[in-house]
């Protein structure tokens, strides 16, 4: 393997481990503060991208449908938040998993419903197609464009959490509830509030990633499992842990679908190396979780200790 | 506390599996009673998803050849949302409670494999509109299995035949790890020879940037790829966007009419093999063609062509026997005594086609879409590599 190889498979992994952390901010954030497993975020995730794909079809501006994109998956956030979720804080997780799997389904029926079955194909805008050079690796800009999102974001929650008024009281709600109540924060308008930048996170990821790929019911499950992977790793409620998380889960997952089936080669013949290999590396990232909770049962950076 | 939410990681990852199920049991019924009781024809198929139009091309070919012949037929059509395991549980539901007499519908290979060899030796017949894993038409065919479209390595064999004799020496190749995927690549490579590159994708995987590198770092002067459905649309948006210029070849599968108005002018000039082409000057094809686009308003993909066919071969059949006589029932279906859309047509002992599989190439079209057309012939008569293996 080459070294522009190498480095262009790592910005893969980069890329991928951006947009889990896009979705897995949000998660850990409401998992922290309000004590609620979420299982409809990647509903959230999906609600962003159909709409996205639909408010760039009506205005034929990419910018304004990602933006309505993130601001539709947070009012969808709100409108879920005080019809549903707001019941179930007092409630065991159980309960939580049970209501939120509901969701699932409520919201993606109700999107085949008003979208149809069939993929919807959005595309990026022209001047984000084609790739550039950086150095020895030619790289599409989009993806470019995908991780300096992402890195802002990154930053953006960093400075609202540690720098600000409503991060201190979102810090103070992670680590005690009742005091923060008793204080005279109106609690419910903070959880309202942190309900709704997860679900704007989630929609931003589903409308970037919907672009590159393609908008379609269900597309929300299988980043919500990778999400839940990432904040078990990244250790539950700590952004820090979801940052460190997803960046862990996009490059093992990238490089192991590339570098597993050429290990496999140098004794099986190609045909079985590239299927065994391209299985493993579909393994990969579990076991990673396997690992590491079985060093650190409570992830690596652990948000209440 | 902690424990439970790694419990829910565990939920969360059946989450997908059972929200489909629940979801998609949205089939209809269409039943078109004229005297006597109907033949009951259970059709599972991909209808939603990113392998949906496949099903839903094959559904409306089907369903346009039987409106067309006012036939006595109830269909049951059935979602398996490209889930073995949703298949398997419909096709128990059609079989036992239902009473089909045939079963038909498959899109994906892996679904094929978990429902077929049950349903057909519980004396249920099948007829395939596409799936055709090597395993069917070899060691474990059946006389109640019919294929009506291909044999899977077939399109592959007759790229891979086509590419040598263009001149190409390094091409990379890459295919979903699933039956269809194994088939497509081994058929490739039993006329071409080996590949420079060779990668196994996920199945539905949509995102390609890890493939994409590896072929922009290899040697290869052509890229081979066998991604049906979604799948194909997203590799080609981001292939397309990648800078990388290699000639891009392929099935079909790859470059059907929903795939090419997706992909755009990106994928103009590509060409790819197939058993059928909407161009394709016979008198059954023309009248196909003429009544699918005024029904649907749109091309007929070779799906389409597969279900109608299907259909037409299913009427061919009972016009001389009833289901419920299987030997002479099964007797009709070999006859394949029906106007294929594909031109002449029949079965081999194994029932596989024996058929020509032709070469196309991606034009720009009238409207927006680009579109394919018919340049000629890949190979002649082709029959599939594993008849021998049959014992039919």
């Amino acid at each position: 393997m080459t070294l522009a190889l190498a480095l262009e498979q790592l910005l893969n992994g980069i890329q991928f481990g951006v947009m889990l952390f896009l979705m897995a901010s949000g998660l850990t954030l409401i998992f922290g503060v309000m004590g609620l497993i979420n299982l409809a975020h990647g509903s959230l995730y999906m609600v962003g991208a159909f709409v996205c794909a639909y408010v760039t079809g009506i205005t034929g501006s990419f910018w304004l449908g990602l933006l309505a994109g993130a601001l539709g998956a947070a009012i969808m956030g709100v409108i879920v938040e005080v019809l549903v979720i707001r019941r179930l804080y007092q409630r065991d997780h159980l309960d939580q998993v049970l209501a939120t799997f509901a969701l699932i389904l409520i919201l993606s029926e109700g999107t085949a419903l008003v979208f149809g079955s069939q993929p919807l194909w959005l595309d990026i805008p022209s001047i984000l197609k084609g790739s550039i050079e950086l150095g020895s690796v030619i790289y599409p800009v989009y993806r470019i464009l995908i991780i300096i999102v992402g890195v802002l974001v990154a930053l953006g929650l960093y400075l609202l959490i540690s720098r600000t008024r409503i991060g201190m009281r979102i810090r103070a709600g992670e680590n005690d509830r009742e005091m923060i109540g008793a204080l005279g924060v109106n609690i419910s308008v903070l959880y309202t509030f942190v309900f709704a930048v997860g679900a704007a996170l989630a929609g931003l990821a589903g409308s970037l990633v919907g672009a590159l790929q393609s908008v379609e019911v269900g597309m929300g499950e299988p980043v919500l499992i990778l999400a839940f992977v990432v904040i078990v790793i990244g250790g539950i409620g700590s952004i820090k842990g979801a940052l460190i998380g997803a960046m862990l889960v996009g490059i093992v997952d990238t490089l192991g679908r590339v570098l597993l089936p050429s290990f496999f080669q140098w004794f099986m013949e190609p045909s079985a190396a590239a299927s065994v290999g391209s299985s493993l590396a579909s393994m990969l990232i579990y076991l990673l979780m396997a690992i590491i909770l079985a060093i650190k049962p409570k992830g690596l950076f652990p948000a209440n200790d | 506390m902690k424990k439970i939410v790694i419990g829910v990681v565990v939920t969360a990852a059946i989450v997908g599996g059972v929200a489909a199920l629940v979801m998609k049991d949205g089939g209809y019924k269409l039943t078109d009673v004229l005297s006597g009781s109907p033949t009951k024809i259970g059709m599972i198929t991909t209808l939603s998803g990113g392998g949906s139009h496949l099903g839903i091309d094959v559904r409306d070919g089907f369903m346009l050849a039987t409106e067309m012949a006012n036939a006595n037929l109830e269909v049951i059509i059935r979602d398996d949302a490209r889930k073995p395991d949703i298949a398997k549980s419909l096709a128990d539901e059609l079989i036992q409670k239902d009473k089909v007499d045939i079963l038909t519908g498959i899109i994906w290979s892996n679904l094929a494999m978990a429902v077929v060899p049950a349903a057909v030796n519980g004396g249920t017949f099948y007829l395939s509109p596409n799936a055709g894993p090597s395993a069917l038409a070899g060691k474990a065919c059946h006389e109640n299995y019919f294929n009506v479209a291909w044999q899977n390595n077939n399109l592959h064999e007759a790229m891979g035949h086509f590419m040598k004799g263009e001149g190409l020496q390094k091409p990379f190749i890459l295919a979903p790890n699933y039956p269809a995927g194994t088939d497509a690549l081994t058929g490739f490579k039993s006329r071409f020879g080996d590949a420079e590159g060779e990668i196994f994708t996920k199945l539905g995987q949509k995102d390609y940037a890890a493939e994409i590198a590896q072929i922009r770092a290899s040697n290869a002067d052509s890229v081979f790829f066998f991604l049906p459905g979604g799948m194909g649309i997203a590799f080609m948006k981001q292939y397309a966007s990648s800078g990388i210029e290699l000639p891009v070849f392929g099935p079909a599968f790859s470059f059907d009419e929903v795939i090419l108005g997706a992909v755009g002018n990106s994928a103009i000039g590509v060409k790819n093999t197939s058993q059928w082409a909407y161009d394709l000057d016979n008198a059954a094809n023309v009248k196909f063609v003429k009544a699918f686009r005024a029904k649907y308003d749109r091309t007929p993909t070779l799906y389409a062509s597969q279900g109608y066919d299907t259909a037409n071969l299913i009427l061919s059949a009972l016009e001389k026997a009833s289901p419920s006589d299987k030997d002479a029932f099964r007797k009709a279906l070999e006859a394949a005594d029906f106007d294929s859309v594909r031109g002449s047509f029949k079965f081999g002992s194994n029932h596989h086609p024996i058929q020509n599989i032709y070469v196309r190439e991606v034009v720009a079209g009238d409207g927006k879409k680009p579109t394919n057309k018919l340049v000629g012939i890949a190979i002649s008569d082709l029959q599939d590599a594993y008849v021998s293996e049959c014992s039919l």
